[in-house]
């Protein structure tokens, strides 16, 4: 039996397993009755832990990962971001490795831009961003999407396999932020219109087994079509 | 940097960013538009009537993501003076909170009244309804008409939504029963009779003016960037009620550009809810 047969559609409070002799993972909660799922998703049970691939749901910030946000306000010291969480994060002056005029934050970042950060640290008060990294900073070009955060690690892959995949047939740079926005960069509006066709394409589908052939046989497909209608 | 400057660009930019708007008048230049559509082109319209049971008349109206709830109730009220033999009509909008970030809850704020009055209009100057077939003693007591338009989800165009919704709900509409002897309906309780309507067909539909291009059925984005917008309500090119919104001017050339994307669109989107309206 593999463990997608073993995958069962649960709503929350609904008990997956009862008795001692399972362990609560991610997305559940040991009860009197068993083990109940807090999130809507596909329950999994591998070496007695149990937990939720959660299929919905709002964006769980955790410590180290690359978001997409847009600014939201702007601050004496720094820029309010808002990375579709339950929380604005908060991106300091101190944590923008160039030069920036104090009276003049708008000119480094105005309201309604967007920008690429990672979420250096998570405290009560509040959700902290940093630019000082590799390919972070603030998006001048190109197209924003927003899919549902859950299927992040679908459009992404094995190891960027299936994002790899999509950057190289529609020849666009693509940034996944793990809120589920994506940014898209092409040469052409052709290329970009394809990319965000095809990210919608690989989130629609992300619930089926063998994506990535699917997804190849999609780019063969409209790649095909593509060519007929020249 | 001053703060009411900060305000103003805040509710400009709430929810459509730079990079994106950008992008989208680099599309529009070369006439694309940012979901892969035609300038002229509307998403999928999809009509359900008789959703609601106690009212009415009912509508759900979906236009890709945008989603409207259409009530139609029928009440008793007396006449206003200068019409004794003619009945009401009454239009309101609700743009619930739930529908979007943007919209709060409490007393109806401009943009609902808005649409609410723009609906009102194309439905009462296209003469579609016969006033003086609501009357049911003159000068004493008619049939007063509700529309009730709830949000369910906005991405942009609510208000044509709101136009076909409201139409769609009054041509299904039946007549509730009426009690003679007191005088008071008869809840709960339907007749075969219809409203008193003509055959025309009033929907208003929106073009929007961004850059040099001008669009119909924008989405939340494009709304965000619109210039312009026009208004036109109309039934087999008979222009019956106008309306312009947002602040900056439009040329008599556009406006023409106007008339011919309206009326093209409007047999687009006749075609699609012709089946319920009939």
């Amino acid at each position: 039996m593999t463990n997608e047969q073993k995958r069962q559609v649960v709503i929350p409070g609904e008990v997956i397993v009862s008795g001692d002799d399972f362990l609560p993972g991610d997305g559940t909660e040991k009860t009197e009755k068993g083990i109940i799922a807090l999130k809507f998703g596909l329950a999994e049970e591998i070496n007695k832990l149990v937990k939720v691939i959660p299929l919905s749901g709002v964006y769980n910030p955790r410590r180290g990962n690359v978001v997409i946000g847009k600014v939201e306000n702007i601050n004496f010291n720094g820029w309010i971001i808002d990375i579709d969480a339950p929380e604005n994060a908060f991106l300091s002056v101190a944590e923008v490795p160039r030069y920036v005029n104090k009276d003049g934050l708008d000119e480094v970042m105005d309201l309604g831009d967007m920008v690429v950060a990672k979420i250096w640290n998570i405290n009560k008060r509040g959700i902290d961003l940093s630019l000082k990294s590799r390919g972070l900073g603030k998006i001048n070009e190109g197209i924003i999407m927003k899919i549902n955060p859950n299927k992040v690690p679908r459009i992404i892959g094995k190891e960027g396999s299936m994002i790899k995949m999509v950057k190289d047939e529609t020849r666009c740079n693509i940034t996944v932020g793990q809120n589920g926005f994506v940014w898209i960069i092409g040469d052409n509006i052709e290329d970009e219109l394809f990319a965000k066709k095809a990210i919608l394409f690989v989130a629609e589908k992300s619930y089926i087994p063998g994506l990535t052939e699917e997804v190849e046989k999609w780019f063969a497909k409209e790649k095909g079509g593509e060519k007929s209608a020249n | 940097m001053a703060l009411e400057e900060a305000r103003s660009k805040m509710d400009k930019f709430q929810t459509t960013s730079n990079v994106t708007g950008k992008r989208i008048r680099q599309y529009l230049e070369k006439n694309k538009r940012f979901d892969g559509r035609k300038l002229d082109e509307f998403r999928n319209i999809e009509v359900e009537v008789g959703v609601s049971k106690k009212a009415e008349g009912s509508a759900r109206v979906r236009i890709g993501k945008t989603e409207v709830i259409v009530g139609v109730k029928l009440g008793l009220g007396t006449p206003y003076s200068d019409s004794p033999n003619k009945g009401n009509l009454m239009t309101t909008v609700e743009l619930t909170p739930l529908s979007s970030p943007r919209f709060e809850a409490g007393p109806p704020k401009f943009r609902a009244i808005e649409i609410g009055r723009v609906i009102d209009r194309g439905i009462r100057e296209s003469k579609v309804i016969n006033f003086e077939g609501l009357c049911i003693k003159e000068g004493e007591k008619v049939w007063t008409i509700f529309v009730d338009i709830y949000s369910m989800n906005d991405d942009g165009n609510l208000m044509d939504a709101a136009g076909i919704g409201a139409v769609v709900a009054l041509k299904n509409a039946k007549m509730p029963k009426y009690d003679e002897k007191t005088g008071t309906i008869v809840y709960g309780e339907l007749t075969d009779k219809k409203l008193p309507l003509k055959k025309d067909i009033p929907i208003s539909i929106t073009a929007h003016k961004i850059g040099n291009s001008i669009i119909v059925d924008p989405t939340q984005e494009e709304e965000d960037l619109s210039e312009t917008r026009v208004t036109i309500g109309f039934s087999d090119g008979i222009i019956s009620s106008m309306q312009k919104g947002e602040s900056t001017s439009i040329t008599p050339e556009e406006m023409g550009e106007v008339f011919e994307i309206i009326e093209k669109s409007w047999k687009d989107v006749f075609k699609k809810i012709e089946k319920f309206v009939k």
